[in-house]
Order: structure tokens, then C-alpha cells, then sequence
């Protein structure tokens, strides 16, 4: 039977279900999606998608103005000498980049996404966490990653933990917000699940695995178990919610591979940068040198991409 | 979707095709019998053709074993069982094993595509199943060769002497693999039968033999249909037999070897029952159930042909089901990304038809997915069948096609009762999180396979086989090493 933990409440007074998952299972899922063989049109197509689903990151203690501005132009015009590549998604950076980063992309379609609520841990009083996220969005971050408070998750107090999202949902305004789980501390694919349908229920627009700042980030299976909960939720609710993978995601054919299991999973509507994101710094270059390779016909090494 | 001019610029899941290259197979025009270490011509000169079900395209003529090629075939056994594969210690008997084994890997994508050509199923099944499988089994029972008499403690074992096997079309090159690595590896020598459909792995499995340097006449194989099979069966000199098929056919061959007295194993049709529960890991019991009966297009004798789901769950599992059915790709099976191939002959395609028709006659639901079938070739869409009755005959009978059929329950031992419920008893999935609840039911359930939150798994090393008319006999692991050996001190006739 289900446990009384198998229901979670969902702002609008209602209440959702979440399931057992096996991971057994799920993995060998995960593997077989990923020996699709994707070839000449569609492989030039997944790379294109692929960035133009980048939130493409800097998260570093020694972040600078000029650090960002050129990761701006990067993110706008991802390959100087081919102007049939798209721009990415977003640019993704801590709170006190946001002024710098909205003043390069203005006039593009490149969104600046903030972290906030006291990233990457998140171990901050909730009055706190809420005015560095109001904090952010007042700089004029259009999308905003929070973590999941995994201190009361883990501890059982998922009320806390559904509260404390509401309550950035509140005050993220129109800006779009996605809720890292950081899934690599959570200890299984289940409790994955559980936070997914938790995050979604208190009002995510995106979910994401992970910060970045742990090695175990997002893998195939993971994106795959949070695709499942995705989809259990729009069938449950009607809410589309969105999935961003963000750590470890470095080569195109990782990428494509996680398109794959998007696509066949929630089907071909979620690969678009409305519902799936892809956070990360080096994988925009391999990308771009992998569809060189298409046109060219050879691979043309790390010195024909810009570094940013 | 993102709107564009460009449709390069939107990936979507119908992907581009991706073929595997038939670059790396040669198939000879016409093929003869493989007797005695040569490829002969059959006596009767009689031939028939295999197709590739897919595309109905010609691919070679098969000799048609007559009585006169059955009786070379078993006179070079015999005489490759009393010369020198007889003489041979356990251990030399092993290297032969293991060099098959990894000729069978290095040579693993001709074979793959072969298989795929001549039967119809998906190219990545063929290739990251029929494969691994089949090299695995010689791998395991190489490694027994040398330990008989560890394997059976305080007995002393012997082999039959000749070996006949036949082997079914829905994995040609797997089957024959599960029949003759344990009868080599216990000293047998073997004439072997493949289906007359998929004829092209075994003939070349041969190649692979010749080129171990297997001494000649320790396996034959013999091609053709039923009548060529009989003169298997009806032979005086075949010691043992084993046959993997249809219950119909099973029963005949019993009768048959039971006048004889000699020892036989059937691996025969079933009817398995999915038990999907309310606790169960929702999404990966979907997804268990869908490639549980739509893998191989459903020729699968243990495929899970009957879902039983807990009522409470039923009606949104049956939608997901559905849902996922209509995901699958079904379309050129040398297609890496192909998840259902061709029906694997005209013959099966109309018994699959017909047993669909008499399902919606006795008034089951009928679902199949918008889906385009090719021009050419044998093709069936993936069916399920919705509020089905036990009385149903597509609820009794083996469809052995991508057929589902849907019942519900309210508790474990009503579940149980349905699945019991049949001739049949092969195999049975359980599906819930509660380890308590897998035990009780797997000690409920008449069936000699029960996978639990998993399907269709084989490893060499696990015992595989029925109950009731789904046969006896194990074929995996020590239990199917045992039927190959007698014990010594008994007369000819009896098994170990």
C-alpha cells in the first residue's frame, strides 16, 4: 500500500501521488535509450537543439565583469565564424553578475538565469534565502535556480521543505523558477522522485538534478527518473513542468543521449528551451567542434572554438 | 515545437535512419546439408527458399532433409562419437567450447545481421541479446567440460552418444546455442535441426566449427521443416532428443520417443501471466510489460502475453501502456533504432491474424496504435486487448505474435488463481516493491521461470524451462547439463 509520504499536497489545496521506483530497472531503461544511433540529419538537428536548450554557467568564486561579458558574447553568438548557429538559452551566474550580464545580452534572446537562496547549499535561514532570490530577480534575472532545503527533506520535515519553495516561488514574480534537487545527495532514485513530485507540487517551473559542485550530477538515469516524474505530474495535474540537467554534461553525445530520453519519455514537445535546459560551461564547445566535424567532415580541434 | 524554417533546426524522435551495413555477410545462393565436416548436397536434390521476412526478398535455397541425409548425418555422429570426440578428455572437449564461444564474438555483427535478415527481428536485439547470449552458454558450459564429476558428485556420468536436436525460428542462433554447448561440453555428438524460416545462423555456426578445427561429425546440421525433423525423431540411432517448439508438435514427439525409450527435453509454447501490483515501481513495471510482450514481435515463448493488473492501478496503467505502444518504432529491422521487426513468416503473420480476428469476435477491445506498416514483408502492429475474459480464447491460446491481453484482479490470490489458470506454465513476471509479497507468489506460482520488477533476463548459469504442457527439462546451469549425461551404472536408456 502506499504510505502516507506517497502524497504530497500541491499549492492549489489538492494532492499529488509519487511511486516506487527501481532502479535496477530504471538504469537499464536509461542504457537502452542511450544506444539510439542518431545520425546525419538528426544528429546535425540534436546538436542545434542542443544549443539552443544551453544555459551556459560560470558559478566560480573568482567570477569577474569581464569574465561574464565574454561569456555573454559566447552565449549570443556561440561560433563567430558560423552565423547559422543559434544563440543558447540563457547565461547562468551568481546574483552579484546579474547587472553585468543583463547589460550584455540586452537585445537578444539570451535570458539571464540567477542562482539564489543561497546556492549552492542553501543552509541559510528562510528570510534570508527569500531576499537573496527577491534580490536577484530586483538585478534583472529573468529565471532563478534555487536548491531544494535538503537538510528538512532528508530530515523528514517535507513541510518545511515544500514551504520554503513556495515561498521563492513568491518571490521569483514573473521570473521563471527551477528547484535543484542536487540528486547526487539524496541517496536514492525514489527519494529523487519524491522531491521531484515535492518540487513541482510547491510550484517549480523546472526541476534540476544538481549544482555542479558534486561530483555525482546529471546521469542518464537520473534525467530519465526525473522525466518519469514529470510526466506522472502533467498526467496527475495537467502542469507541464520543465527539466534541466546541469553537472557533468560535457559532450555532445551525452547531450543528445539526454534529448533522447527527454524526447521519448515526454515526448518531442519538452525539447524546446521552454521545457529543457542543459546547464553547462564546456559542453558548447564540443557541440560546435562536433558540427564543424558535419560540415567539414573532419574534427578540427579545441584551437578552431573560442574558450569564451 | 520550436516553429522554423528549417527542419534542422528542430530534433524530434523520428530519427534519421540509422542502418546497420549488410557490408559484413555473405550468403551463398544455395546451402546443402553440414554433415561430417562438409557441406553436402542433399540426396534428394529437393531445396527450399528462405526469405527475408521484412522484404520478402529471396535470400537463399535451403536443402530439405530428406530420411537418407538424416541417417549420413547420424552415421558421421556416431562415428565421431565412438572415434575421436569420444577418446577426448574433458578438458580438450572445452577448448573446443571456448574457441567457439569467441568466434561467436568476434564474428558477433555478421551474425547478428544474418540473424536479423533471415528472421525479421531488430537488429539491436540480435545484437545486444541473440549474441552475448548465445557465446555466453558456450562460455558456461566450456568451463563444465573438465568438472563432470564435480557437477555430479558420487556419480558416475557418461553421455547419451548421439544427440538430436530441433530448434525454433524465434531465436535461431540462441537456441541452437542453448542445445548444443551442454551436449558437447557432457561428450555428445549432435544432429541438429534449425527451423526451415531461419536456417542462415546455423548453416553459418558450421563456418565457425570448421574454423575451430571441431573434430568433423561431432555436430551435424540438417535443414528442413517438420517432415526432416520426424526423420530426427523416428531415427534408431538418435539416443537423446531435445526439441524447443510448439506444445502441438511436442506432444507428437513424445509419443514418438516414448516408444523408443530414450530420454527427451521439450521447451514448449506459454501463456505467461504479468501480476502488475498497486505498490509496484509504476513506470518501470510499464515499461517491463511493454518489452515483455512486444520484444521480438511477441515470438517469444516465454514472452508476458497476459498482463494482470491490481484493479485499483488498471485503468492508468492500461492508458500508459497504450501510451507507450505507440512510441515504438516499428520498421526496417537492421534499423539500429527499430524496437519492432517483421513477423517472421507469412504463416505466423495469418495465425497472429486470425487469432486477433477471434478475439474481437468473442468481443474483446481492441487497441493498436496509428501505425504504418511497410508495403513489402510480414508485418503486424503492437495489438492489446482490453477487457478481456478468462474464457477468451486469446486469453487461453499461444498467439506467439505482439498481442497483449488485460485483466484485472483485486487481490494476490486471485492473481494467482488467473495466472494458474492455463495448460501452460513457462514463466510469470511479479511486479510490486514488496519483497514479501514476490516470495509468497513465486511460491504460487505454477510456472519454472518467475521474474520479479524484471522480464525475459537469461544468464547461462540459471535454469530455464516449464511446467505442465510448457515441457521439462531445464535448459541453463547444472540442470541443463544433467539431461545430456547418464549415469553409468545405468542401461542405455536411462537419464542422468
Amino acid at each position: 500500500m502506499m504510505n502516507s509520504t506517497a502524497f504530497l499536497p500541491t499549492t492549489d489545496g489538492g494532492s499529488v501521488r509519487t511511486t516506487p521506483v527501481d532502479a535496477v530497472a530504471l538504469e537499464a531503461r536509461a542504457a537502452a535509450l542511450c544506444t539510439r544511433s542518431i545520425k546525419t540529419t538528426s544528429k546535425r538537428a540534436a546538436l542545434h537543439t542542443t544549443i539552443r536548450c544551453i544555459d551556459l554557467t560560470t558559478l566560480e568564486g573568482i567570477d569577474t565583469p569581464g569574465k561574464v561579458a565574454s561569456l555573454c558574447q559566447k552565449a549570443i553568438r556561440p561560433d563567430p565564424a558560423n552565423p547559422t548557429i543559434p544563440s543558447v538559452a540563457a547565461v547562468c551566474v551568481y546574483p552579484e553578475m546579474v547587472e553585468h550580464a543583463v547589460t550584455s545580452v540586452s537585445g537578444t534572446t539570451v535570458v539571464v538565469a540567477s542562482v539564489a537562496g543561497a546556492f549552492p547549499a542553501g543552509m541559510s535561514t528562510p528570510a534570508v534565502r527569500v531576499a537573496d532570490i527577491a534580490d536577484a530577480v530586483g538585478r534583472g534575472a529573468g529565471e532563478i535556480d534555487i536548491v531544494l532545503n535538503r537538510s528538512a527533506f532528508m530530515s523528514g520535515d517535507l513541510r518545511r521543505a515544500y514551504d520554503e519553495i513556495v515561498a521563492a516561488k513568491e518571490a521569483c514574480g514573473t521570473a521563471h523558477l527551477k528547484v535543484i534537487l542536487e540528486t547526487g545527495e539524496l541517496g536514492s532514485y525514489e527519494q529523487v522522485r519524491r522531491a521531484s513530485m515535492l518540487a513541482m507540487a510547491a510550484g517549480a517551473d523546472f526541476i534540476k538534478t544538481s549544482t555542479g559542485k558534486i561530483p555525482k550530477a546529471a546521469t542518464h538515469p537520473m534525467v530519465l527518473n526525473m522525466a518519469e516524474a514529470i510526466r506522472d505530474y502533467a498526467d496527475q495535474t495537467g502542469v507541464i513542468v520543465g527539466l534541466k540537467g546541469a553537472g557533468g554534461i560535457r559532450t555532445a553525445k551525452q547531450a543528445w543521449h539526454h534529448l533522447v530520453i527527454v524526447g521519448e519519455t515526454l515526448g518531442s514537445d519538452w525539447l524546446t528551451p521552454e521545457r529543457f535546459r542543459l546547464g553547462a560551461s564546456s559542453l558548447l564547445n564540443d557541440v560546435l567542434m562536433q558540427i564543424q566535424k558535419l560540415d567539414t567532415g573532419h574534427y578540427s580541434g579545441p584551437n578552431y572554438v573560442t574558450v569564451d | 515545437m520550436t516553429p522554423t524554417d528549417n527542419p534542422l533546426e528542430s530534433f524530434d524522435i523520428d530519427y534519421a535512419p540509422a542502418l546497420e551495413s549488410t557490408a559484413v555477410i555473405d550468403i551463398a545462393d544455395s546451402y546443402g546439408h553440414f554433415i561430417n565436416g562438409v557441406f553436402v548436397e542433399p540426396s534428394s536434390g529437393v531445396t527450399f527458399p528462405t526469405v527475408n521476412p521484412a522484404t520478402e526478398t529471396h535470400l537463399a535455397d535451403i536443402a530439405d532433409g530428406s530420411p537418407e541425409d538424416v541417417d549420413r548425418a547420424v552415421t558421421a555422429a556416431r562415428t565421431a562419437f565412438e572415434g575421436p570426440w569420444g577418446q577426448m578428455t574433458g578438458s580438450e572437449r572445452g577448448r573446443y567450447l571456448f574457441r567457439i564461444a569467441r568466434q561467436l564474438q568476434e564474428r558477433s555483427r555478421e551474425f547478428a545481421v544474418l540473424e536479423t535478415m533471415d528472421g525479421g527481428k531488430p537488429i539491436k536485439e540480435s545484437r545486444d541479446l541473440d549474441l552475448p547470449l548465445s557465446a555466453a552458454w558456450f562460455f558456461y558450459y566450456a568451463g563444465w567440460t573438465d568438472k563432470l564429476e564435480y557437477a555430479f558428485p558420487n556419480r558416475t556420468v557418461a553421455p547419451h552418444g548421439v544427440v538430436g536436436q530441433i530448434v525454433p525460428w524465434n531465436f535461431p542462433l540462441m537456441m541452437a546455442a542453448w542445445k548444443l554447448a551442454p551436449a558437447l561440453a557432457a561428450g555428445n555428438t549432435v544432429v541438429l535441426k534449425p527451423a526451415e524460416t531461419t536456417p542462415l545462423t546455423a548453416l553459418l555456426l558450421a563456418d565457425v566449427l570448421c574454423d575451430v578445427d571441431l573434430p568433423p561429425g561431432v555436430v551435424n546440421i540438417v535443414t528442413g521443416a517438420g517432415g526432416t525433423g520426424a526423420a530426427i525423431v523416428d531415427h534408431p540411432g538418435i539416443d537423446k532428443l531435445a526439441f524447443t517448439g510448439s506444445t502441438e508438435v511436442g506432444k507428437t514427439i513424445q509419443r514418438v520417443a516414448s516408444t523408443r525409450r530414450i530420454p527427451l527435453t521439450l521447451e514448449l509454447g506459454g501463456k505467461a501471466a504479468h501480476i502488475v501490483f498497486e505498490d509496484s515501481a509504476f513506470d518501470q513495471a510499464v515499461e517491463g510489460v511493454v518489452t515483455g510482450i512486444y520484444s521480438n514481435q511477441g515470438h517469444v515463448c516465454c514472452a508476458g502475453s497476459r498482463l494482470l493488473v491490481e484493479e485499483s492501478i488498471a485503468e492508468h496503467f492500461v492508458e500508459r501502456v497504450r501510451r507507450r505502444i505507440s512510441t515504438l518504432r516499428l520498421g526496417n529491422p537492421l534499423d539500429k533504432n527499430t524496437d519492432v521487426g517483421a513477423i517472421n513468416s507469412a504463416d505466423q503473420l495469418q495465425r497472429i491474424t486470425d487469432m486477433v480476428a477471434t478475439g474481437v469476435a468473442e468481443g474483446a477491445d481492441l487497441y493498436q496504435p496509428e501505425c504504418e506498416l511497410p508495403d513489402k514483408g510480414f508485418w503486424f502492429p503492437p495489438t492489446v486487448f482490453t477487457g478481456v475474459q478468462q474464457s477468451h480464447t486469446v486469453a487461453r491460446e499461444e498467439i506467439f505474435g505482439p498481442v497483449l491481453t488485460v485483466q484485472t484482479f483485486r487481490t494476490a490470490e486471485e492473481a494467482v488463481e488467473k495466472a494458474n489458470n492455463t495448460p501452460y506454465g513457462l514463466s510469470a513476471g511479479i511486479w510490486t516493491e514488496k519483497g514479501s509479497k514476490i516470495l509468497w507468489m513465486a511460491e504460487k506460482l505454477r510456472a519454472g521461470v518467475v521474474w520479479a520488477n524484471t522480464y525475459n533476463r537469461f544468464d547461462p548459469a540459471s535454469p530455464f524451462g516449464g511446467y505442465k504442457e510448457s515441457g521439462f527439462g531445464r535448459e541453463g546451469g547444472l540442470h541443463g547439463l544433467a539431461p545430456y549425461l547418464r549415469e553409468q551404472t545405468s542401461d542405455a536408456g536411462g537419464s542422468a
